[in-house]
């Protein structure tokens, strides 16, 4: 007789079985015969892996990722951090990048490719708008909330300027600014897949559009929004991983 | 906490008006310097919307974008609100569905343009859906997450006082969840704009989104580019600053406190 | 201890007509008036006044963190220009780093000194305030008191001249707060630094201090200064404490009947 633990446990993965099975039958049933049901995606990714383009797509789409957000994490947190701290920067700089903020990287598609030309150096200038606003905002409002408590202490202590900065504000500010980069990372996934649609000629994004262009072929295109979902999931608990570190839990826990 | 002394009030104007003017200047002698025959400078861009203003189209495509945008995130929220309420309130639900949310929602509304071309062909349901999708998730987890955070005294209390369960949801945890959920909303109009970029792009004929591509596309009149560029970026802060206006009322302005 | 030990011997502080007037969006509202007060070196002196009048505002002054409308403030015949670590304040709660160890915490100012020595001291405060075992462990690891003690540990470990308590027992519970005030004595009488402990409630005061110092309510000064003159340890319900405690609450205008 199971126990009850182990059916708890199995309810999400009936779930998604069960979804799985509609999406089948709603895949057979449909007038245009195209969309796929999960078993020609799964075929779909069989196939990519035969072609050997499986592993190929996933690292060109982590290596835009990587470059677009690291390089807006290097830019923004230390000036995000800077203007947080100097009110009067603050006060000047909040409308421009209130007004940069909403503008969708896609809109910077054109510009992309006027400065950039067509290809990498494109998608990553996007990956990185794209991180750069929230970024630099997060680590704004990570700043001021430190509690005037601690950085009194540490004027107190007899800190220089360059050790209070080490020793109180970026431990203070640090459970902040991971769950900001954790955030941002799941945006930057996201923008990839649109970001890779200036012609670049590889990668999840340019998948999901040459496929649908060079033949219809809507398995791949499924194959690879499921990948970019399991991805983007790993990469989100990798990140909550971090957030389990003994020295930065007291960051999460008081709600 | 940051380091100066309390600034005095008529800071709160000069420091932005005189870091824009820096920007507009910075522009303007970096395209004359450069020589540029195409990337427009900042009194380009003004004609450029001076005559898409007179020509109609400015507000044309504005209301286009508009109206999109309030189809599909008041469908997420019509929608998304009491989904995510529902899963807060019974974590045996939450548990069964939230894998499949966590497996859907990194994969961008752009990945799902060619299924969604498929299902509903090209135009504005297709922008609308896209719309709604991307709006979706954002309204859910934080209605989740907002349920979670009701504080277990409150709930005490309410039993205490002899509501029943719908009363309860309605009288004691859907206002204490409230200041969430409206974060949640904002938030996810913000998505919801930037995402309405991405779909006008693809999917249809008018809109701000569709204009920033057309107009490269016919002509390389990126001062139009820029312009357009420019309005997204002052609409989307508008209703960013309107739905913050919300969260001053007072029987929600207790759970933003900590908001500077 | 007698009492010739408490005399004051040579003075640590000596505040003069100190202001505080604090602007906000054109309001200005005075908050500290005219306040006098002389400190000895090695003196247990407790500020009391009710919540709100100022007495925090008078001790971050004193210690530097904010600077007065007018007036003047001298430690050891020099004007007080900023925070020092000669005087460690001890902030109300949470004043402790969470994101650093029992020991983190305790060595954190004392970057001017070899790790040998840093050990040492480190060891030997964990010791004094009772820490024994916890080396280790996180702050949110510990209770209210254990806290407390934590940042008390901190606070001697650089060897200040004085120490600057506000209200610092305040979050924990009545028992709590008995058995800290008897540590905070017997720390005290090892390390002798001069302390100045504001508090609200005057009972602390008169166990705690040698003089009590009686703010008046906003805008505050000094209404009283009254000599404790009890040997500890102090018997509470002793007659001379209860006359000199009825005093200040008569000062303060409250009666001691409930």
């Amino acid at each position: 007789m199971p126990d009850n633990g182990l059916l708890i446990r199995l309810r999400p993965i009936a779930f998604i079985v069960a979804l799985l099975i509609l999406w089948q039958f709603a895949a057979g049933r449909s007038s245009t015969h195209l969309l796929p049901g999960p078993w020609e995606a799964a075929g779909g990714i069989v196939d990519l892996v035969r072609h050997g383009l499986f592993l190929k797509y996933v690292v060109a789409s982590l290596f835009r990722v990587t470059w677009g957000f690291l390089l807006a994490a290097v830019l923004a947190i230390p000036l995000g951090l800077t203007i947080g701290w100097y009110r009067r920067a603050e006060m000047a700089l909040n409308p421009l990048i209130q007004i940069f903020r909403p503008i969708s990287p896609l809109a910077w598609i054109p510009i992309a490719i006027l400065w950039f030309g067509v290809g990498d150096a494109s998608s990553i200038f996007l990956i990185f708008l794209s991180c750069f606003f929230p970024l630099i905002l997060t680590a704004i409002n990570a700043v001021q909330r430190i509690p005037a408590v601690y950085v009194n202490a540490g004027r107190n202590f007899g800190l220089s300027p360059a050790n209070l900065v080490w020793r109180v504000l970026y431990p203070a500010v640090l459970p902040q600014l991971i769950t900001g980069l954790r955030i941002t990372l799941g945006v930057a996934w996201i923008v990839v897949v649109a970001a890779e649609m200036i012609a670049v000629n590889s990668g999840l994004g340019f998948l999901i559009v040459d496929a649908r262009n060079a033949g219809n072929r809507y398995d791949l295109v499924v194959a690879a929004m499921a990948i970019i979902g399991v991805i983007g999931l790993l990469l989100d608990l990798g990140m909550r991983s971090l957030e389990g570190a003994k020295s930065l839990r007291w960051g999460y826990s008081e709600d | 906490m940051n380091s100066l002394a309390e600034p005095r009030k008529w800071e709160r104007f000069v420091w932005p008006v005189l870091a824009s003017a820096l920007f507009l200047l910075l522009w303007h002698y970096s395209v004359v310097w450069s020589k540029t025959k195409v990337f427009p400078a900042p009194l380009a861009v003004e004609k450029g919307l001076a005559e898409l203003a007179r020509k109609g189209v400015l507000w044309a495509y504005m209301g286009d974008s508009l109206r999109r945008v309030a189809l599909g995130f008041g469908a997420a929220a019509v929608i998304g609100i009491p989904f995510g309420l529902t899963l807060g309130w019974y974590p045996a639900v939450n548990q069964v569905v939230n894998p499949v949310m966590q497996m859907l929602r990194p994969i961008s509304p752009i990945a799902w343009i060619p299924v969604a071309i498929l299902l509903f062909g090209v135009g504005n349901v297709t922008a609308v859906f896209l719309i709604f999708l991307a709006a979706f998730f954002p309204i859910v987890v934080a209605c989740i997450s907002g349920v979670a955070n009701v504080p277990a005294i409150y709930r005490r209390a309410g039993r205490n006082f002899g509501l029943t369960a719908p009363q309860l949801l309605a009288r004691v945890v859907f206002p204490a969840a409230l200041p969430q959920i409206l974060v949640g909303l904002r938030i996810s109009l913000g998505i919801a704009w930037l995402v309405m970029v991405a779909a006008e792009m693809i999917a249809v004929d008018s809109g701000l989104g569709y204009l920033v591509i057309d107009a490269r596309n016919s002509g390389k009149r990126y001062d139009l580019v820029v312009a357009a560029m420019l309005m997204i970026g002052i609409i989307g802060l508008l209703l960013d600053l309107c739905f913050r206006r919300l969260g001053n009322i007072k029987s929600v302005r207790w759970g933003f406190r900590d908001e500077s | 201890m007698t009492v010739a030990e408490s005399v004051m011997t040579e003075t640590k502080l000596s505040a003069q007509h100190v202001q505080m007037v604090f602007t906000r969006d054109g309001k200005s509202t005075p908050v500290l008036n005219d306040v006098n007060l002389e400190v000895g070196k090695g003196e247990f002196l407790c500020i009391v006044g009710p919540s709100g009048c100022g007495k925090s505002t008078l001790l971050s002054t004193i210690g530097g963190f904010l600077s007065p409308s007018s007036g003047e403030v001298k430690i050891d015949g020099q004007v007080v220009s900023g925070p020092d670590p000669r005087r460690i304040f001890v902030f109300q709660e949470r004043g402790v780093f969470p994101w650093l160890t029992v020991e983190g915490n305790i060595e954190f100012g004392l970057f001017k000194l070899s790790r040998s020595e840093r050990r040492s001291r480190v060891a030997h405060y964990i010791q004094m305030v009772g820490l024994q075992g916890f080396e280790k462990s996180y702050p949110a690891e510990l209770s209210g008191g254990m806290k407390q003690r934590l940042e008390v540990a901190r606070a001697l470990a650089v060897n200040p001249d004085m120490l600057l308590l506000d209200e610092p027992f305040g979050a924990l519970d009545s028992i709590t707060r008995l058995i800290m005030r008897g540590e905070l004595l017997r720390i005290w009488r090892e390390e002798r630094n001069t302390v100045i402990f504001v508090t609200h409630d005057i009972d602390e005061a008169v166990q705690l201090a040698d003089r009590v110092a009686v703010m008046s309510g906003r805008p505050a000064n000094i209404q009283q200064i009254v000599k404790i003159d009890i040997p500890h340890p102090r018997d509470i319900s002793a007659p001379r404490y209860l006359e000199l405690r009825n005093g200040i609450l008569e000062q303060l205008g409250l009666a001691h009947q409930v």
